[in-house]
Formats: structure tokens, C-alpha cells, sequence
């Protein structure tokens, strides 16, 4: 285990299955789900109009011909309208916030919840976590997945609880450091503010005991665990889920920290398309979409996640054989399509990472003056990138589009302009404008 | 020797040279000299004042993004070929110039024009071509002579 920070413990051996037991399983898995997904009128219908005969699905190639399910259907479900068991076997409920719209609820019976645990309690140990550890837990604790889902993922593993829940930061920071926490779960922007608040209090990079950090909840970025791992001393691991599939658990980090192993015992994934709907090549981003294996009260389908990241199926050092996703780069709802190519922000955002070390504010604009699209990159000067000699500033300018074209494959238009020129909104930045669409 | 540079980013439209001379004008910064180096898209304002620290703050507190350098000053003999001689001296010493432009002096000494010069290694450059017999001017002599 030499090639890790320390030990590589297996929580549970059915993370190292062969992938040809895997297979087998998950075929079992999948005819159940469909069956048990028959039950739910919702299901049952969007089968019969895709024309799949619920007791026919023998294979994993099956699942191509399976409906989808959105946000949307939830939603038009609301609210417990897609429950596969009956009202009194439900467990615990919990809900995503609703900020775009109606709040969504989904359900868990006894054994889903004993599956959800445990499911946590693989990437937590995957990421170094011992039942002598103190966790201290600062996400929110209610309908929301996360408090809950971690609480007993942590209490699986025998390891104690400290549950802070949020708010009040020079508070947990000393609880953190009065009670000795060695690991800290919560989102990675609160866990920036942490370290901020406890830099005020005088209290330095690893002067906290922390040692592990287990993020969630919103998309991050390596140079933010670079931060955090900096900033509190400590080893920062992803870890992804979303409440309609489960909750935190869908997938984790391990040891070797190259991508979050998806629980393919538990949840068949594809990354597909947004626009076709075909599967990408490996590696290459497409949306997320998950099917449950294993859900008693609410199975689900095809769920389109909206979430953008790419599978990578190499072998992994750490012996789990579960593939491997990406960091979620993006929403497929902010994709554009220029030229017949699917673009994402993040692809512009990586290339300017790619040049600048940090991404300054960029807008992407899109016209059709003629014939053709034609895409401008407004990049903000930062006064680090800025150079009174001419040269350096064109070198600037051609890597950046460089960069772009190959990170894109299209050709976009760089422009320098000044900093604070492009407009902010008040908390989420704008980053595209297409001039195509009539307003 | 060295002086002081500020440069500015300017992005390439109609209005955006005035606002760092407005800006600097509002807070009584005189400007000694200026060179504009542009692309069809952007360019760059380089500026010599007297108190650069104050114009740096006062530029940026405009928005300005803005970069301080030094350059050289050296006395050119005003007379056919006077710049030609110069440069032989920085050939001979392998000086590359990135760039340089004129120094706004007043014409009472006659038989001089001043330079600004910039290089990659300004004090570098200043040893050497103080021993290769070039007229470098001090920044206090460059701002008495234009009253400043």
C-alpha cells in the first residue's frame, strides 16, 4: 500500500467484484428493479409506450431500450406518486430544496436505508476513515441528503458523530478543535469558509486536527481541494450522489483520488449525450444518467441527471472495480450547440485553467451573423496576467485560443477586455449569451 | 537611472484612451511622456509620471489594470546618426530592447535627445552601458529638466 497516503482498507468486498460477477449481478439486479418499476403506474405506462415488456429485460443491453426519468417526472409525481411499496413500509423521507421549482420527495424503506449506509460507509473508509475517528458533520441536517446520509454512513463504520450541522463557523471551528475532530464532512465552499474563519481566529494551516476531509453536495474543482488541503492540513476527497438515486453514496473517491468510483453493484451508469442520447467514448464529458439496482421504495430508471462528467473504465490501483467518474464539470443545461458540437462553459473555463493557472470572469457569445456561428470569449485582464510588452500579451492571446480550440475542437474568438467590463449578477455568474436565440 | 514605467491595459474602443488621462488629470498627476503600443484588438498605455505610486492607486482605484516597470533613460547627441552610435554600443554588448520610445524634454540643452529604453535586465544594462561610455540620465535630472 506503499503507493498510498495510508492504508487502503475495503469496507465491503463486493467493491473489488470481478467484472464479470458484476455483470452477472447487475443483470439480475436490473430484471428486478424493471419488474418492481412495473408496479408504479408512472412506470408502467412510460414502459408500455416504449414498448418493453417489463418480465423481458434478461441483459444489461436491455437497459437502452428502458424509459427516462426526469426531474420533471417527480415533480408531476409530487408527492409520493412513484412509491414501489406500500405507504407503511416507508422509513424516512427526504427532498431536494426546490429552488428551480416544486419540491421533490423521495423515499426510503428499512432496507433502503441499511443499503444507504452502507453505501456511504465504502467512500468514507475508501478515504480513510476508522471507527476510532471524530466526524464532524456541518451539513445541513433535514430533508436535504447529506446530513442524514453521512450521519449514518459514519455511525456504520463505528466511528463517533459530531453533528454541527451548519452555521455559526467560529463555533465549529472550535468544535473541531476542542473535540479533536480528525475528519470534516460538509460542502467544499463551507469548508473553504472554515478554514477562513479559523485563519481568523489565529489558527494556521494544520493547526486544526483535522486530517481527513470528505466534500460534497456542489461541484468543486482540483484547484479548490488544493486550496483546502493547504489551507486546513488535511486530504480531500469528492464524493457524488444525488437525492433522486440515493443521496451522497453514488460514487467516491479512493485512495488513488483519480475519479469517484461509481457503486456499480448498486447503480448502472451511462454518460450520454445530452443532445442524441448515444453513449460518448470514454473520456469523453456526457451527462450522467442512473438506473437504481438495489431501491425498495422508489427504483428509478434512467434518471437524466443533468450532471456533466466523463467515465473512465482503466483498472484503478486500489482494487475496486467499480468505474470511475470525472469530477462534474458543468450542467448539460448550460450546453450550447455551435456548428453541430456540443459545448459546454466548462470547456472554455478549462482551456482559460489551462493558460492562466486560475480562471478569471470570461462571457461566451454567440451570433450567426451570416451563415456560420460564430462564438467571441470575452476574457477579463488580471492585473497577473497583464505584461507591458506586446509580446507577451499576443502569446497570451494565441494560447488561450489555442486552448480553447483544442479543449472545444471549435474556433472561437478571443477578446481581452478589461476587468470588471462584463457584467455580474448578483451570486451566479452569467457565462453565456447567444444572440441566435430571439430574446 | 531607472525610471518608474506604468502601463495600462486598454481594451481597443472608441473612449478608452481619455479615461487614464482623465483619471490622472482629476487627481493632479502630470504625465511626463507616453507610448501606445496597439493591436487591432487591445493595447498597451505605457506612462512615465513623477509619483508613480499615487497614479498606480489612482489609476486602479479607476479599474485600471496596471503594470509597473523600469526603463532606462540615456542622452542620444542630437545630429544625424547620434541614435545609430547609441545602438552600436547595445549590439556590441548583446542588449536586446523590447522596446522604447521619446522622453517629452525640453530642447534648451540642444544637443541632446532623451530615450526611454526598456530591457529584460535593467540593472544589468545599466552597468554595462555605463562602462561603453552611454549617457544615462538619473530620474531626478529626467524630472528637473522637465520641470517636474
Amino acid at each position: 500500500m506503499g503507493a498510498f497516503p495510508y492504508e487502503n482498507r475495503v469496507w465491503d468486498p463486493a467493491e473489488l467484484l470481478p467484472r464479470a460477477e458484476l455483470v452477472a449481478l447487475q443483470t439480475a439486479r436490473l430484471a428486478e428493479t424493471v419488474r418492481r418499476a412495473a408496479t408504479i403506474p408512472f412506470y408502467r405506462d412510460a414502459l408500455g409506450r416504449a414498448g418493453v415488456d417489463a418480465g423481458a429485460i434478461r441483459s444489461l443491453d436491455g437497459l437502452r431500450r428502458l424509459p427516462f426519468t426526469h426531474k420533471d417526472d417527480l415533480r408531476a409525481n409530487y408527492p409520493l406518486g412513484m412509491l414501489a411499496v406500500p405507504r407503511a413500509q416507508i422509513a424516512r423521507i427526504h427532498g431536494s430544496s426546490g429552488t428551480t421549482g416544486r419540491p421533490t420527495f423521495v423515499a426510503y424503506t428499512k432496507g433502503d436505508l441499511e443499503t444507504w449506509s452502507g453505501l456511504v460507509a465504502r467512500f468514507l473508509v475508501a478515504g480513510g476513515l476508522r471507527s476510532d475517528h471524530f466526524v464532524h458533520v456541518a451539513f445541513g441536517y433535514g430533508l436535504f441528503t447529506g446530513g442524514f446520509g453521512l450521519h449514518y454512513g459514519i455511525e456504520r463504520v463505528g466511528a463517533a458523530v459530531v453533528p454541527a450541522a451548519g452555521g455559526n463557523t467560529p463555533r465549529q471551528v472550535m468544535l473541531i478543535r476542542d473535540l479533536g475532530a480528525e475528519v470534516l464532512v460538509c460542502t467544499p465552499s463551507y469548508a473553504l469558509h472554515i478554514a477562513e474563519v479559523a485563519r481568523e481566529q489565529g489558527l494556521g494551516p494544520g493547526e486544526l486536527p483535522l486530517r481527513f476531509g470528505h466534500f460534497g453536495g456542489e461541484p468543486w474543482t482540483e484547484e479548490m481541494r488544493i486550496e483546502l488541503e493547504r489551507q486546513l492540513g488535511i486530504l480531500a476527497f469528492n464524493n457524488y450522489g444525488l437525492s433522486e438515486v440515493i443521496g451522497p453514496g453514488v460514487a467516491g473517491e479512493c485512495a488513488a483520488r483519480k475519479g469517484m468510483h461509481v457503486q456499480e453493484d448498486h447503480f448502472l451508469v451511462e454518460c450520454l449525450d445530452p443532445v442524441t442520447l448515444e453513449p460518448v467514448r470514454d473520456g469523453e464529458v456526457g451527462e450522467l444518467v442512473f438506473t437504481s439496482l438495489t431501491k425498495e421504495a422508489l427504483p428509478i430508471l434512467r434518471y437524466r441527471t443533468r450532471d456533466l462528467a466523463s467515465l473512465d473504465r482503466s483498472p484503478c490501483p486500489c482494487g475496486r472495480t467499480g468505474v470511475r467518474m470525472g469530477r462534474v464539470v458543468g450542467r448539460s443545461d448550460d450546453m450550447f450547440i455551435v456548428r453541430g458540437v456540443n459545448v459546454f462553459p466548462s470547456q472554455v473555463e478549462e482551456a482559460l485553467l489551462r493558460v492562466e493557472g486560475t480562471a478569471p470572469h470570461y462571457l461566451i457569445e454567440i451570433s450567426r451573423p451570416g451563415a456560420l456561428d460564430e462564438v467571441v470569449v470575452k476574457v477579463e485582464i488580471r492585473p497577473g496576467d497583464f505584461s507591458d510588452e506586446m509580446r507577451h500579451m499576443i502569446a497570451l492571446h494565441e494560447r488561450i485560443d489555442r486552448e480553447i480550440h483544442a479543449v472545444t475542437g471549435i474556433r472561437m474568438r478571443v477578446e481581452l477586455v478589461a476587468p470588471g467590463s462584463i457584467e455580474r449578477s448578483a451570486g451566479k455568474a452569467r457565462r453565456v449569451v447567444d444572440h441566435r436565440k430571439p430574446a | 537611472m531607472k525610471i518608474r514605467q506604468l502601463s495600462l491595459f486598454l481594451e481597443n474602443r472608441p473612449g478608452q484612451l481619455r479615461v487614464p488621462f482623465k483619471v490622472l488629470g482629476e487627481a493632479g498627476i502630470d504625465v511626463l511622456t507616453m507610448s501606445l503600443a496597439d493591436t487591432q484588438q487591445f493595447g498597451i498605455l505605457r506612462l512615465v509620471v513623477k509619483d508613480w505610486e499615487r497614479a498606480k492607486k489612482v489609476l486602479e482605484a479607476a479599474g485600471s489594470v496596471v503594470n509597473i516597470t523600469d526603463v532606462i533613460a540615456l542622452d542620444v547627441p542630437d545630429r544625424p546618426g547620434g541614435l545609430a552610435g547609441v545602438l552600436e554600443s547595445f549590439d556590441e554588448l548583446g542588449l536586446g530592447i523590447e522596446y522604447m520610445y521619446a522622453f517629452a524634454a525640453s530642447r534648451e540643452r540642444g544637443s541632446h535627445a532623451t530615450l526611454l529604453v526598456r530591457l529584460e535586465d535593467p540593472d544589468a544594462a545599466i552597468r554595462q552601458l555605463g562602462s561603453a561610455g552611454v549617457k544615462l540620465v538619473p530620474a531626478d535630472e529626467l524630472f528637473k529638466r522637465v520641470g517636474a
